[in-house]
């Protein structure tokens, strides 16, 4: 086959973890495949890209994953949002990540592993936050209700999902 | 006195005339969780639910070991429905791996989640029906349940633990005559499934309790990030199976079901009506799958995958499923997250018992197809 034209592919407009970074350029793109668009941002722009992000089609987050990086020193929250309106984002979820920095004892709610909460704008994320502040120890800023929610009211330890959390026996 | 405590710790305010009342988390009525109900008089003033008494760290635990491993505990939240638990887990694995599944095994994939779907959902139906103090419907689909149970058993070996799903196919074939034996249950169970219209869906007393009752508008079912049933319950066409195909789900005949009502006699209906379409699914499948052939890929022993992260999703009994994997160049994942269908249902919950009555609160909280050990993980 001849090459002489571009690529369909090269015509459509770019990707939206493209578009992201346009807009934030001290974000990064993780992947641009246009399924499953990877964006971390830092965490002083992450409400202005979840905004963006409305803008973009994108109406709930359908999951928050915390993640925590010891070796990097800290911890990165990543909310997969999707559509239910946009019909040209069916089969598309975009993962939107910030990073709080983390702390070897951690405080929860008292130290400076926080981050601006996302409930404002997206209103689903309400108990993903309250799961990854009691797992993770990341306190939200803004979020009405800073609560545990499923470990018991007096757990005392490290929060679970750390790392450096570990299984009796393991 | 609560401000020094710390987040996570606040006490309750109490009123004079607003009554605080636990619901559970041993009350019949609520499952495995607690609801912390405020009413006045008999009317709810909020809705605090308490979910995380069955919590068992499937994460955490999923980060330690390897990813053969993680399939039989992975599948534990909700052992009704093994097989599409394990599904969102079991493709991401596959695409971290570099994995392709032979076309045999993706047919027999989808028959396994289907045929779990009815056994989950008859569960359900089960538990709404004496829920609303109707024992005929908990009588009936705990029986009815025992057709697909009794598949499950000739496909996987188990009744409700099938840990079926692996990494490049299922575990084993099926056995000689399923095919037979798999008709003809599913066509006795359509015909024995008309018939809850006529005991259960179009019971006025049912209606009377479920119609009209915990109404979620459309634009609240989208802004609060509902899913599955209580989603199309709502007048949201939305169901992963259509919008992003897993498997060989585009190329089977069926069709999604939407009610515009809202209300928890629609979201009761919508998982019934999804029964049929499951066995329309099945019909399909066994007709079109390839009748020899490798169901499995042969694996090398602790695979590693690469540096990556991947989000797979299919849609379960209780809505979509989605699993997050992040692969750092070792055989354990570093890190598994489920976003479960209850886990997202039940920020509704509160949002639905405000303004309602006691009484209310057993057919608004069932129908929002919550599953406690789901939602805890």
């Amino acid at each position: 086959m001849e090459h002489s034209q571009p690529p369909a592919d090269s015509i459509e407009t770019p990707g939206h973890a493209a578009l992201m970074v346009k807009r934030f350029p001290d974000g990064a793109i993780l992947s641009e495949d246009t399924a499953r668009p990877q964006v971390l941002v830092p965490k002083e722009r992450i409400l202005e890209a979840a905004a963006y992000a409305r803008e973009l089609g994108y109406d709930h987050a359908e999951s928050v994953t915390g993640v925590d990086y010891p070796d990097q020193n800290e911890i990165e929250v990543v909310y997969h949002l999707g559509s239910y309106t946009d019909e040209s984002l069916n089969g598309t979820v975009m993962a939107l990540a910030t990073r709080a920095p983390r702390e070897e004892a951690p405080k929860p709610g008292h130290d400076s592993t926080r981050l601006p909460s996302l409930r404002g704008t997206f209103y689903s994320v309400e108990f993903h936050e309250r799961e990854i502040f009691e797992m993770l120890g990341v306190y939200f800023e803004g979020h009405p209700d800073n609560r545990r929610l499923l470990l018991p009211e007096d757990w005392a330890d490290l929060p679970p999902l750390r790392k450096d959390f570990a299984i009796k026996g393991r | 006195m609560s401000a020094q405590l710390p987040p996570g710790l606040q006490l309750e305010k109490t009123d004079e005339r607003i009554m605080t009342l636990n619901v559970g988390p041993q009350h019949p009525g609520s499952g495995h969780m607690r609801l912390i109900v405020q009413i006045d008089g008999d009317y709810i003033v909020a809705c605090d639910p308490d979910p995380g008494y069955v919590h068992r760290g499937e994460e955490k635990m999923a980060e330690y070991r390897n990813y053969i491993t993680n399939i039989p505990h992975l599948e534990r939240p909700v052992i009704h429905d093994s097989c599409n638990i394990l599904y969102p887990y079991v493709l991401g694995v596959e695409d971290i791996l570099g994995i392709e599944v032979p076309e045999r095994a993706k047919y027999v994939r989808v028959i396994a989640s289907e045929l779990n779907r009815c056994v989950y959902t008859l569960y359900w139906l089960a538990i709404y029906g004496i829920f609303l103090g109707h024992s005929t419907m908990f009588m009936w689909p705990t029986g009815d349940r025992e057709l697909f149970i009794d598949l499950l058993e000739k496909m996987t070996g188990a009744r409700v633990t099938h840990a079926y799903m692996v990494p490049g196919g299922v575990r084993n074939d099926l056995p000689a005559n399923f095919e037979d034996v798999c008709l003809r249950q599913v066509d006795y169970f359509e015909k024995r499934i008309a018939e809850y219209a006529d005991v259960f869906y179009d019971n006025p007393i049912l209606i009377a309790r479920t119609e009209n009752t915990g109404v979620l508008s459309r634009t609240d079912a989208i802004r609060l990030g509902t899913t599955g049933s209580v989603l199309r319950a709502s007048g949201v066409d939305y169901d992963i199976r259509k919008r992003e195909p897993y498997d060989v789900y585009d190329s089977l005949d069926f069709e999604t079901n939407v009610l515009r009502a809202g209300d928890a006699y629609a979201r009761s209906k919508i998982p019934w009506l999804d029964m049929m379409e499951s066995c329309r699914i099945i019909r399909d499948a066994l007709s079109k799958m390839p009748k020899s052939g490798s169901v499995r890929v042969k694996l090398k022993p602790n695979p590693k995958g690469g540096e990556e992260s991947v989000y797979r999703r299919v849609e379960s009994g209780r809505g979509a499923l989605g699993c997050h994997i992040i692969s750092r160049k070792k055989p354990e994942p570093y890190r598994v997250k489920l976003s479960v269908g209850s886990f997202r249902n039940l920020i509704a919950l509160p949002y639905l018992l405000k303004g309602e009555r006691l009484g209310n609160m057993p057919s608004v909280y069932w129908s929002l197809n919550y599953w406690p050990v789901e939602a805890d993980r």
